[in-house]
């Protein structure tokens, strides 16, 4: 039975891999939100790649990449902060993607699934496509490494120093929208900030550097995706909840212990 | 004289429908120190931005000596608590040799500060780490958005020391906005006195004398901005020691 879970394990640890290292960033950013609606506007994607039959990962890249540009503009022209205009964008995203998905797909849609993930379902095609992402993505942080650095350190800094600060931030949205769109299928759209903000978090009371941050967050990442996997597998609870709340319990659990020591 | 390194030709600068600066003229000469004073909202660090390319001019022209080397020194770091950094590889994030970060480090006296977190300094060591940073860069131009926000009365009086010598050790210009109307660097050749437009721009000694600037400051802060350079002919060295000037201090 304990083989059942090879796959999910695999599919889980490759989210994790990616989505350590990128959760820094949205930390360093303070873009958990901005991560939150990305998710959140991936049902969209979904609502559009099963209507036009398209496949679903290029959909729901294109539906977080006109939320991203919907959010520059509102941002431009509004008095509300960028707060706020998260807040609506979010949720006004997850209802028009829930509204779309019941309305353009016939039952047969899982939407519990997209909402909440299956880690049971995942198939060999998805680990080979979440590890290829899961490289693309490493492979493209450590390219651009010291400038991704340098706007997350100051913006203005970074743009007089002659670094394409616009197109930095272009290539980190863009590769939060490609890991979220993957993760989806393991955690689903509601969980999915989880995934890269806490094990980030966790990993920033350990790290000295941003280079350290990067390498620990991955590993908490896997840490808490076979714990909670085996908690899921043991107990019988779902088991992308079951991630996500053994992830909360390890950044409780370092919290409290770095405390005491200092 | 040789071509200035930066030449600012009627610059305009509007954000949406408000005025931000009108018909700015100026030019910045080779190891020139400019200080810009002006009230709150007078468009000080919008100036620093237009003329650093962070922000374009809505009219005019901003002529730049080509290959032109700047160093930024922002008002403030946008760094996240988050995001664990230590003085040493904030350094060397400036992409320069580590003998030009060292170099930078031993110029501003802050070598002890190398291995701590960038959250851990005080506001002068962070100024100093800022400055070294763009030091380390040896520009050609040094741009410094109010260098002595949150520093000490002493360790103003120190910085400006530092800033003065930093022109002769890398022979760059220095355009800096005051944090305060009426201290004014006993170094600087020019002041630059500013309320959206350029209201007027000379030796300190003549501005502080300027209609426009009495009307804008009152006959008390051109009072004091005499006092500081006048009654000034010695500093004081990191332990307190009265140092006399040298011919290099061109004030009275």
């Amino acid at each position: 039975m304990i083989e059942l879970l090879i796959l999910p394990l695999l599919a889980g640890c490759g989210v994790a891999l990616a989505a350590g290292p990128l959760g820094s960033f949205a930390v360093w950013r303070r873009m958990a939100y901005f991560g939150d609606t990305l998710a959140h506007s991936a049902l969209i994607g979904v609502a559009i790649g099963l209507f036009f039959s398209i496949n679903i990962t290029v959909a729901i890249i294109v539906s977080s990449l006109f939320i991203a540009a919907a959010l520059v503009l509102l941002e431009q022209k509004n008095t509300l902060s960028t707060d706020t205009i998260l807040g609506i964008l979010s949720h006004s995203a997850l209802a028009v993607g829930l509204i779309c998905v019941s309305a353009f797909s016939s039952a047969r849609v899982n939407l519990f699934g997209y909402l909440f993930g299956d880690f049971l379902i995942v198939s060999t095609a998805d680990v080979i496509a979440i590890f290829t992402v899961a490289f693309i993505v490493i492979g493209l942080l450590m390219f651009f490494w010291r400038g991704l650095i340098m706007i997350s350190t100051d913006e203005d800094l970074a743009r007089v120093e002659g670094n394409n600060v616009e197109g930095l931030r272009m290539l980190l949205m863009l590769l939060m929208a490609a890991v979220i769109a993957l993760a989806m299928k393991v955690v689903g759209v509601l969980l999915i900030t989880a995934l890269l903000i806490i094990p980030a978090a966790t990993s920033r009371k350990l790290s000295s550097s941003p280079e350290a941050m990067v390498i620990i967050a991955p590993l908490i990442g896997m840490l808490s995706v076979l714990s909670g996997l085996l908690a899921s597998f043991f107990w019988d609870v779902p088991a992308g909840p079951a991630v996500v709340v053994v992830s909360a319990l390890f950044f409780l659990t370092v919290n409290i212990c770095y405390r005491k020591r200092s | 004289m040789n071509m200035p390194l930066v030449s600012l030709d009627n610059v305009n600068l509007q954000i949406g429908n408000q005025t931000i600066l009108q018909t700015i003229s100026f030019d910045i000469q080779t190891k020139e120190i400019i200080t810009v004073i002006g009230p709150n909202g007078a468009g000080k660090s919008s100036l620093i931005k237009l003329i650093s390319g962070l922000t374009q001019p809505t009219s005019g022209k901003i002529i730049r000596k080509p290959s032109l080397r700047l160093g930024y020194v922002p008002q403030k770091l946008h760094l996240d608590k988050s995001l664990p950094l230590k003085v040493s590889r904030f350094l060397s994030l400036a992409n320069v040799s580590k003998a030009a970060r060292n170099d930078a480090l031993t110029t501003l006296s802050i070598e002890h500060l190398s291995a701590k977190q960038m959250h851990n300094l005080s506001g002068g060591e962070l100024q100093r780490v800022l400055l070294a940073r763009a030091v380390a860069r040896k520009p050609d131009l040094l741009l410094l958005d109010e260098p002595l926000q949150g520093v000490d009365v002493n360790g103003q009086v120190e910085l400006y020391r530092l800033i003065a010598q930093l022109r002769d050790q890398l022979h760059c210009a220095i355009l800096m906005v005051s944090h305060d109307l009426h201290l004014v660097m006993a170094q600087t050749d020019s002041v630059l006195c500013l309320n959206q437009h350029i209201c007027c721009h000379g030796r300190p000694e003549n501005v502080s004398q300027h209609p426009e600037y009495l009307k804008l400051f009152g006959r008390k802060a051109a009072e004091e901005i005499a006092v500081y350079t006048h009654h000034h002919d010695h500093h004081h060295a990191i332990d307190g020691d009265v140092e006399h000037c040298n011919s290099e201090c061109n004030h009275d």
